[in-house]
C-alpha cells in the first residue's frame, strides 16, 4: 500500500489543509422501533405506522427494544470499539411538530459504543495510488428519529407525517482523522460496508437509511499535526457542519466548496463562523442554515422514563461469536485464498454484493483472470455508465461462462472482450454470442498455414526483411489474424509464422 | 339507601358478597348522593352514571354467576390523571380541551380487572401540580371539613382534592388518586381519610398523565387503613409497558394491617420539628409515639440531616422533569389549540392559553435548571441532594422499622390563604417530598383533629418495597386513635 497523500489547497497566502470529521446515521435495521412496538416498514401511507407512544399521547411510556440495542453491540463489535456495558438516555429538548414528545430520546453523555477504529481504504485518483489510513471512532450511540415535515403539499399548511417516528438510529461519531474529500466517501463507504455485512442497517442511502454530517475547518499546514500531539483543538480552524449528506458525489462536492468558501473568508480578513451549514446539490454550494447564537440550548437531561441500560458480557459474547465475516476479514480472505493484491481485493470487497458476485465469478476458474474480469471489465462499463452491481446486464453465470470459453481455448482474450461487449448490449449467454456469430477459435493448423503462406505470399519484401528485424513479425501476425477476422489461435499463428519465416 | 355510602370499602364488599344489597343498588346511591351534592363539593369533573350502572349490572351478573373479583361491585372514583378509555380525560388542564382516550391506565385497568365500578373523573390541580386543588381548570373542590364556627371553605388539598373530597363525604367507596410530592397524603390528612403513596415502582405510571416520571406514584385515598391496603394491593402491579415499573410481587397487605406493632423500632426523626409548626401538630406527633409505646413499639430519636435540602431539591426535580414531560402539548395533535401568524405563535398561543399560572411557573423553573450553565448548579446538585436524602434514609432504616412524622405542618387552609405566595405553598410538603426524592412508601392516617376540629394526619414512612409495615403502623394508629369524627354535612 502506498503512502497517504498530503491533500493542500492553494490559497493567496500559501497552502491549507482540511480537518474533517463525521457524524453519520445509520437507521437500525428493525421491525420494531426504538422505544414503540410499532413497525418500521417504508413506503407505508402517512401516519400508518405510529403507536401510541411515538404520538407521544397522555400518559405513553418508552419501553427499549432490545433487538435495537442488539444491533448497537453488533455494530460497535463490527467497528473494533468498546461496548459500554451501563448506557444512558437521556432527553434532547426542542420543539417541533415532527418531534410529538418534545424531545429526542437519545444518549449524550454515556453513549452504548465507545472509541474504536476502522481501516479506510481509498481509490487511487487523480494519479494517486491507493492507499489506507486508520479513522478512530469516538462513539456510536442510539436515537429516536424525528417524523416527516412535508412544507410543499399546501401553500399555507405544514403535514406531518410519523411514520419515521421513533425509528431507532445509530449515530456514529468519527474522530477528526480525515483529510480530504475522498477520504470521507471513502470513510462512509467502508461504515456503509461494515453495517450492511453485519445487517445491522441496509446502508440505502437514496432512502436517507444512511446520512452524514460532515465536520469541515480548514488550517495551515503543520497545525493539524500539533492536535494530534497535544490534543489541543485551538490548533485547528473553526468548523462548520454541513448536515444530512445522502450521496458519496455531494459529501466531496461539499466540502471541496466549503474549503475554499472558509479559506476566502480567512485570507479576506474574516473569521469563519461556527455554524450548521447545508449543501444545495443543485447549486453546488452551502448555506447557512443556523448559527451558533440560534442554536438551540437542548436542556439535555437523564430521561426519567428509563432505566440505564445494562448489558453483560454474556450478551455481548452472545453477538460477537455470531458476527458475520466483516469486509476486512474478507479482504483478507480473498488476498490469501484467492491471491488478489490488497486493492483488487479491497475493491472486490467493498460491499457485500461484489464480493458475492466475484466469489461465484472465481469458484473453479483461475481466481486473477476472474478478478480482472470483474473489477476491471465489468465495474469499468458500470461505473461508466453509472449503474450499481444489481443493474449489471451480465450475470455472474454469465461471465463465468466467458471465462470458461478463454480457458478452453474457444476464444481467444480479444475475442472474449468483443463477446462480453455483446453481453452487454443484452446478446445472452456467452457460448450462444460465439455460436450465432461464428466467433470460435481457428486452432486447425492447417486452416492457419493456409491463410500464413497466402501473407508471406502478398508481401515478399516484408518477408524478407523479418529476417534482418525479427521483432518486425508482429506486423505479420496482425495480417494474419487480421485476415482470420482475430479468430486464429494467436499461439498457433506465432509458432507457425516462426517456422515459415525462417525466425 | 344513602346509608349504603357511608360504608368503608371492605364492608360494602362484604355486604355484596353476602348479598345484602346489589352493586345495583349501591352504585346508584352513589349515583344519586354524587347528583345531589357534587354542585356543592365540585369533587367530579366527569360524571359517568351509565357507565356505572351498566357496570354494576355486569358485576351482579358475575357475582351471581360466582366469577366475582376482589373489587366486585365496588363504586369507585378515579383521579382525573388517569386516561380512561373513553372517558375524557384533562388532568384539569384547559391544554388537553376534551382529549378522550382511546386507551386505559394500567392502574385503572387492574381495578376494573376485579370488577369495581368507575364512578367518574376526579377533581385536581392542574397535571398535579398544587397543594390545593386550586390550579384546577374547574375550580378547587370544597373540603367537607370547615372549622367550627366558620363558614369559609377550606381546601381538601392537593394535587388529589377532589379524590379526597370524594371519600370523606362519600361519594364513593374510595378513589385513586397519585402522589409527586405529597399528593395522596397531604389531601387524605386535611380530610380525615387514609392515603397511600406506594414505594416507587410499585404502580405502573402507564397511561397516568405525567408530571414528574421519576417522582410520580400511583396509590389510594380511602376510609380506613384496610380499605387503603386492599386498593394499592390491586392498583400495585408489575407492567412491561412501564419501564420503570418494579418486577416484584405485590404481597397481601389486608393481612398485616392488624398486626400490630409489638417489638418493632419506630424512628422519630428530630429534624421534622419545623419553625411555626402549630403546637397541636407537635401534640399530634407525641401522641401518636405515645400510642405506639403503649403498644409495644420501640421509639427511636433519629437524624435525618438533609431533610431540609429536600424541599429545594424536589423544587428543581419536579418542574426540571415537569418542564420536558409537558412539551408535547403543543396542539398538535390532540387537545386544545390556539392557532397563530406562523408556528410560534401557534406554540405561545396554544401554550399560554392551555396552562395555568401554576403549571407556566412551574415550566418556567424547569426549563431553567435544565438551562446549559444553570444545569450543573440546580438539576446535577439536587440529583446529589437527592442521593444523600436516601442514604439518610438507608442509615436509620438499619436500625427502624419505619418512621413516624406528621403528615402536614398545619391542618386544611382556607382558599385564598396561601395562594398569594407560591413559596407558602410549596412548604405544605414539607413532610411528604422527601418519601417521593428517595421513592419510599408513605401513608398518612387520621389521627385527631386540631383546635377547630380540623382532621390532621400523622405519617408512617417505610423501608423500599416493606409497605406492610407501614400498613401494620398505620392500622395500629387508627385503632389507638379511633378516629371517628365525620364533617358536619352543610352541602
Amino acid at each position: 500500500m502506498s503512502e497517504r497523500p498530503t491533500y493542500t489547497l492553494k490559497g493567496d497566502t500559501g497552502d491549507w489543509e482540511i480537518v474533517l470529521g463525521l457524524e453519520v446515521h445509520a437507521q437500525v435495521s428493525s421491525n420494531a422501533k426504538l422505544f414503540s412496538g410499532a413497525s418500521t416498514t417504508f413506503g407505508a401511507e402517512p401516519n400508518q405506522n405510529v403507536s401510541l407512544v411515538d404520538a407521544a399521547m397522555p400518559g405513553m411510556l418508552p419501553v427499549i427494544n432490545k433487538f435495537c440495542v442488539e444491533q448497537a453491540v453488533r455494530t460497535g463489535l463490527g467497528l473494533n470499539a468498546q461496548i459500554n456495558k451501563v448506557s444512558r438516555f437521556d432527553r434532547k429538548n426542542y420543539f417541533y411538530p415532527d418531534l410529538p414528545q418534545g424531545y429526542q430520546i437519545s444518549q449524550f453523555e454515556h453513549p452504548i459504543v465507545g472509541e474504536g477504529v476502522i481501516e479506510v481504504d481509498v481509490e487511487p485518483s487523480h494519479g494517486d495510488p491507493a492507499y489506507a489510513f486508520p479513522v478512530r471512532i469516538e462513539r456510536l450511540h442510539l436515537e429516536q428519529d424525528a417524523g416527516k415535515s412535508i412544507h410543499d403539499m399546501d401553500p399555507t399548511a405544514t403535514y406531518v407525517d410519523l411514520n419515521r417516528s421513533g425509528v431507532a438510529l445509530m449515530e456514529i461519531v468519527s474522530k477528526p482523522d480525515i483529510r480530504t474529500p475522498l477520504e470521507a466517501a471513502a470513510y462512509v463507504k467502508k461504515l456503509k460496508a461494515i453495517v450492511v455485512a453485519l445487517g445491522t442497517c441496509d446502508g440505502d442511502m437514496e432512502k436517507g437509511n444512511l446520512r452524514a454530517d460532515v465536520n469541515v475547518s480548514v488550517c495551515k499546514p503543520g497545525a493539524y499535526e500539533k492536535f494530534r500531539e497535544t490534543g489541543d483543538f485551538g490548533h485547528l480552524g473553526t468548523r462548520c457542519e454541513i448536515k444530512n449528506m445522502n450521496s458519496f458525489r455531494f459529501i466531496q462536492a461539499a466540502i471541496e466548496f466549503e474549503a475554499q468558501r472558509q479559506i476566502e473568508i480567512i485570507e479576506g480578513g474574516g473569521t469563519v463562523d461556527q455554524e450548521t451549514r447545508l449543501y444545495d446539490p443543485d447549486k453546488g454550494e452551502t448555506r447557512s442554515m443556523r448559527s451558533k447564537e440560534d442554536a438551540h440550548d437542548y436542556r439535555y437531561f437523564p430521561d426519567p422514563d428509563l432505566l440505564p441500560l445494562e448489558i453483560d458480557d454474556a450478551f455481548i459474547e452472545g453477538i460477537r461469536v455470531n458476527l458475520p465475516e466483516l469486509p476486512d476479514q474478507k479482504r483478507a480472505r480473498f488476498e490469501s485464498e484467492y491471491g488478489l493484491s490488497r486493492y483488487d481485493a479491497g475493491v472486490l470487497t467493498a460491499d457485500a454484493e461484489s464480493a458475492d458476485f466475484y466469489e461465484t465469478v472465481a469458484k473453479g476458474r483461475d481466481p486473477k483472470l476472474a478478478a480482472n474480469w470483474v473489477s476491471q471489465e465489468l465495474f469499468g462499463y458500470l461505473n461508466k455508465a453509472e449503474l450499481d452491481l444489481s443493474q449489471t446486464p451480465v450475470s455472474a453465470v454469465q461471465l463465468g461462462g466467458l471465462i470458461d470459453l478463454i480457458r478452453d481455448e474457444v476464444i481467444s482474450g480479444k475475442i472474449a472482450k468483443d463477446v462480453f461487449q455483446r453481453m452487454i448490449d443484452g446478446e445472452g449467454d456467452p457460448a450462444d454470442i460465439v455460436e450465432k456469430h461464428g466467433l470460435k477459435q481457428v486452432t486447425d493448423t492447417g486452416a492457419i498455414e493456409a491463410i500464413i503462406d497466402e501473407v508471406i505470399a502478398a508481401n515478399p519484401e516484408q518477408a524478407a526483411a523479418v529476417k534482418e528485424k525479427p521483432k518486425s513479425m508482429g506486423w505479420f501476425v496482425g495480417q494474419v489474424m487480421k485476415a482470420s477476422s482475430g479468430k486464429a489461435n494467436p499461439q498457433a499463428v506465432n509458432k507457425i509464422l516462426r517456422e515459415k519465416l525462417g525466425l | 339507601m344513602s346509608e349504603l355510602t357511608k360504608l368503608t370499602l371492605t364492608d360494602a364488599l362484604d355486604g355484596l358478597g353476602k348479598g345484602e344489597f346489589s352493586s345495583v343498588e349501591l352504585t346508584q346511591a352513589f349515583v344519586d348522593t354524587i347528583e345531589a351534592s357534587n354542585d356543592a363539593l365540585n369533587a367530579y369533573v366527569v360524571k359517568t352514571p351509565d357507565q356505572a350502572l351498566a357496570m354494576a349490572k355486569e358485576s351482579d351478573a358475575r357475582r351471581a354467576a360466582g366469577n366475582a373479583g376482589r373489587l366486585d361491585g365496588a363504586p369507585l372514583g378515579v383521579k382525573d390523571l388517569y386516561c380512561t378509555k373513553g372517558v375524557r380525560t384533562t388532568a384539569c388542564s384547559n391544554i388537553l380541551g376534551e382529549f378522550t382516550p382511546t386507551y386505559e391506565s394500567t392502574v385503572t385497568q387492574n381495578l376494573w380487572d376485579e370488577g369495581a365500578v368507575m364512578l367518574g373523573k376526579l377533581n385536581m390541580d392542574e397535571f398535579a401540580m398544587g397543594s390545593s386543588n386550586e390550579t384546577s381548570r374547574f375550580g378547587p373542590p370544597s373540603n367537607p371539613w370547615r372549622r367550627g364556627g366558620s363558614n369559609a371553605t377550606l381546601t381538601a388539598g392537593g394535587s388529589s382534592g377532589g379524590s379526597a373530597t370524594a371519600v370523606a363525604s362519600d361519594l364513593c367507596l374510595a378513589a385513586t388518586a397519585s402522589d409527586t410530592g405529597g399528593s395522596i397524603r397531604q389531601p387524605a390528612a386535611f380530610t380525615g381519610t387514609v392515603g397511600i403513596k406506594p414505594t416507587y415502582g410499585r404502580a405502573s405510571r402507564y397511561g397516568m398523565v405525567a408530571f414528574a416520571s421519576s417522582l410520580d406514584q400511583a396509590g389510594p385515598i380511602a376510609k380506613t387503613v384496610s380499605d387503603a391496603a386492599l386498593l394499592t394491593e390491586i392498583m400495585c402491579s408489575h407492567d412491561a409497558k412501564d419501564s420503570t415499573s418494579l418486577n416484584v410481587e405485590t404481597p397481601n397487605w389486608l393481612a398485616d394491617v392488624g398486626k400490630g406493632v409489638k417489638g418493632m423500632k419506630i424512628g422519630v426523626p428530630k429534624e421534622y420539628r419545623v419553625d411555626g409548626m402549630p403546637q397541636e401538630i407537635e401534640d399530634l406527633w407525641q401522641t401518636g409515639i405515645k400510642w405506639l409505646k403503649s403498644m409495644g413499639a420501640e421509639i427511636v430519636d433519629v437524624s435525618l440531616p438533609h431533610t431540609k435540602y429536600a424541599l429545594p431539591a424536589y423544587y428543581i426535580v419536579a418542574p426540571a422533569e415537569a418542564s420536558s414531560n409537558l412539551a408535547r402539548y403543543d396542539g398538535m395533535r390532540y387537545g386544545a389549540r390556539v392557532d397563530g401568524n406562523d408556528l410560534t405563535g401557534t406554540y405561545e398561543g396554544t401554550r399560554a392559553g392551555g396552562f395555568g399560572a401554576e403549571v407556566q411557573r412551574r415550566l418556567m423553573i424547569g426549563t431553567y435548571v435544565l438551562s446549559s450553565g444553570y444545569y450543573d448548579a440546580y438539576y446535577l446538585r439536587a440529583q446529589k441532594v437527592r442521593t444523600r436524602i436516601l442514604q439518610d434514609f438507608e442509615t436509620v432504616f438499619a436500625d427502624v422499622d419505619a418512621l413516624l412524622t406528621p403528615t402536614c405542618p398545619s391542618a386544611a387552609f382556607a382558599y385564598g390563604e396561601k395562594t398569594d405566595d407560591p413559596v407558602q405553598m410549596y412548604l405544605n410538603d414539607i413532610f411528604t417530598v422527601t418519601a417521593n426524592l428517595a421513592g419510599l412508601p408513605g401513608i398518612s392516617v387520621p389521627a385527631g383533629v386540631d383546635n377547630d376540629g380540623l382532621p390532621l394526619g400523622l405519617q408512617v414512612i417505610g423501608k423500599a418495597l416493606d409497605e406492610a409495615t407501614c400498613f401494620q403502623v398505620a392500622g395500629a394508629l387508627e385503632e389507638a386513635a379511633g378516629f371517628v369524627a365525620k364533617p358536619d354535612k352543610w352541602w
